[in-house]
């Protein structure tokens, strides 16, 4: 009785293990806490709506999604060991990190592992280290800065401009290209300043601008610095526009920084919400109560990414899915998805957006 | 010259918190001899105290803002010197008497428990109030500059001096002060005259906990914006101000937070903005070889 008994046991668990085998574990991670956890927030439903939409369809090649999520808080450090618990976990595919600082180390650990990514970080350093399994479902900061500098030399022209950054990878970078293409086109940055992210007093750079007659503040950086200058400009009575980059997607801006957002102008790409294609899971977000906005359907689009690659290549083999995300093109609700040798994505765009009353829509 | 005093308006302003900051720093190290890592993040919790506070008061419809404001201020002193007493009660006072780093690391701890406590229960995104005092006085104006100093922050300026003028009193005049510079002095001999040693410090912890209530009332309503992240940057600065300034000194600290928020205003206004913080602890590093008790401390006299 006793032996019976251990050997149901035994199969039981043998038929649970294999139950949880057949599971194919995919990961999102980023920043699910801290200073800018309201972006991870927005790709965790974007992936949580895409994986329960996978599943529902039958799973990928017959098996079904299990969604990881891993916290790097937009700490390189943190990144990477989120990177190894995720190895440790067998996932097969990635969407991350968020932060181009954490997605560069992290994306190393996959590299050695064997696992396909799919990231949103706009760094260009992100694909151009020779890595196979990266890939980039936006547009790059050399991209981005290009329309932001273009864009700020026309409708600025002859007035002073400042270039701002936080220090950062992503910011830095995309202040770098920003100033550099307002150069090319004529219009000379009034001031170029960097200031520490994470604080909260800004009086000492607006007080400066406003000494230097500034009227427009390019800015590389994250949103929630951008709305404390923009009260605190208010304040000192400067009024200030700033041209920021698709960080500033975020409607966090709109609650922190109040009426002062609609001073906001931003890069991004073409608004995913207004093509045609993806009214159907846009409307599934609003009846779910979620606003498409910002990364939501990024993070759709890359698991819409690797359920096609899966079905092209037949299998979840690393080499197998590398191959047919370079070679094919993939229809997902972000438009269709195709990527030059680095990663990138072959036809980028990006569009200069303005906040208006809680929403944004293209600057005119 | 307009530019540099609008530049010393902002610099005072900034001062003025990390001195109120600074002082909860320097009183306890004065009576206990250790740094309390944990009263940034005390801070913290009464920007967060204050904010619930205004929320409520929308809620209720109260429109008067200096209403608004002493109500804020009673609470958040209230509930912030609640949080003192209980970080010293729970982590402190059962490492009273074993060795100097224990207290220490406690205190480190204490900071990790409250910001994720904090992070938590409120969550991680960052919280908004709209502005509750708006505008300010044109004190000059010059053809393409005009100098102008918020309401809030002559509130926080003037704030701090009363803040400063009572404390000083409090020490040098009450019992309570007499008390307090006792224990300061010899704990075992105060103790053995009469002054209730235990009490004496949970109530400098209060009171350090208090003064970091009020500023972070003027934080929440001079920023409009909190986080649980708050707590870190401001409490490593107000630290330094009382390194500055000469831990255990009570000017000293005021002295140390209002000569941070200087450097760092003009810092920024005539060199580069991103090596703003390299000055600052470059001057602090500076001072430290050259009074290695800082500016206005005493140099430490080792009782054997």
């Amino acid at each position: 009785m006793k032996k019976t008994l251990l050997a149901t046991a035994c199969l039981a668990l043998g038929v649970y293990s294999q139950a949880t085998l057949a599971d194919l574990s995919v990961a999102i991670a980023g920043p699910m806490t801290g200073q800018y956890a309201s972006a991870g927030d927005q790709i965790r439903r974007g992936a949580d709506m895409a994986i329960a939409d996978i599943n529902a369809r039958g799973g990928v090649l017959g098996e079904k999604l299990k969604l990881e999520v891993g916290d790097d808080a937009c700490d390189p450090k943190q990144a990477v060991s989120v990177a190894n618990t995720m190895v440790n976990r067998n996932i097969v595919f990635m969407h991350g990190h968020w932060c181009s600082s954490s997605t560069i180390p992290a994306s190393d650990v996959y590299n050695e592992a064997d696992i396909l990514m799919a990231t949103v970080s706009t760094n260009p350093q992100v694909t151009e280290r020779g890595l196979q399994n990266i890939f980039r479902i936006m547009g790059r900061d050399d991209q981005q800065g290009m329309v932001a500098g273009g864009y700020i030399a026309d409708t600025f022209k002859g007035k002073k401009v400042a270039v701002v950054d936080d220090k950062s990878a992503y910011g830095k970078g995309l202040a770098d290209e920003t100033a550099k293409a307002m150069e090319a086109n004529g219009l000379k940055p009034a001031l170029r300043e960097a200031i520490t992210a994470g604080e909260k007093d800004y009086s000492g750079l607006v007080t400066k601008m406003k000494q230097a007659g500034v009227e427009a503040m390019a800015y590389g950086g994250y949103h929630t610095e951008v709305a404390l200058i923009l009260r605190q400009a208010q304040q000192a009575g400067l009024n200030l526009t700033v041209i920021g980059g698709d960080t500033m997607t975020n409607s966090e801006l709109v609650t922190a920084a109040g009426p002062a957002a609609d001073n906001v102008l931003f890069t991004f790409s073409p608004d995913p919400r207004k093509n045609p294609d993806a009214a159907p899971v846009v409307e599934k977000f609003r009846a779910a109560k979620v606003e498409p906005e910002g990364y939501v359907l990024y993070a759709y689009a890359a698991f819409q990414l690797f359920e096609q690659a899966a079905t092209k290549a037949g299998s979840t083999d690393y080499k197998a899915l590398e191959k047919a995300v370079r070679g094919n093109t993939f229809k997902t609700v972000i438009g269709d998805l195709a990527f030059d040798a680095q990663g990138n994505l072959a036809t980028p765009g990006f569009v200069v957006y303005r906040w208006q009353g809680g929403a944004y829509d293209y600057a005119k | 010259m307009a530019y540099a005093l609008q530049q010393l308006i902002n610099g005072l302003t900034l001062g003025a918190m990390y001195g109120l900051i600074a002082i909860g720093y320097t009183m306890v190290y004065g009576i206990i001899g250790m740094i309390n890592f944990a009263h940034g993040d005390i801070f913290m919790v009464s920007a967060f105290i204050a904010i619930t506070a205004f929320t409520l008061l929308a809620a209720a419809d109260v429109t008067s803002i200096p209403l608004a404001l002493t109500f804020v201020l009673i609470v958040a002193i209230f509930f912030t010197s609640a949080y003192g007493w209980a970080v010293e009660r729970t982590a402190y006072r059962p490492l009273r008497g074993s060795t100097r780093l224990a207290p220490l690391i406690s205190a480190i701890g204490m900071s990790i428990f409250l910001q994720n406590a904090v992070q938590l229960t409120q969550g991680a995104r960052v919280k908004p109030i709209p502005p509750v005092i708006e505008g300010g006085l044109e004190l000059w104006s010059t053809p393409g500059f005009t100098v102008q100093i918020g309401w809030s922050q002559l509130l926080i300026i003037v704030t701090t001096v009363v803040l400063m003028i009572a404390f000083t009193w409090m020490i040098t005049q009450t019992p309570f002060g007499r008390q307090q510079r006792a224990c300061e002095q010899d704990r075992t001999m105060a103790g053995l005259l009469g002054v209730n040693v235990d009490r004496t410090i949970s109530l400098t912890f209060m009171l350090g906990a208090s003064l970091a209530a009020v500023a972070g009332v003027m934080v929440t309503v001079y920023y409009g914006v909190v986080d649980f992240f708050i707590g870190f940057l401001v409490g490593i600065k107000a630290f330094t101000a009382a390194v500055l300034g000469g831990i255990g000194s009570l000017p000293g600290a005021m002295l140390g937070g209002l000569l941070i928020g200087l450097i760092e205003a003009f810092w920024a206004a005539y060199l580069w903005a991103e090596y703003k913080d390299v000055a600052t602890f470059g001057i602090l590093c500076l001072v430290l070889i050259l009074r290695p008790s800082g500016l206005l401390g005493r140099p430490e006299v080792e009782k054997v």
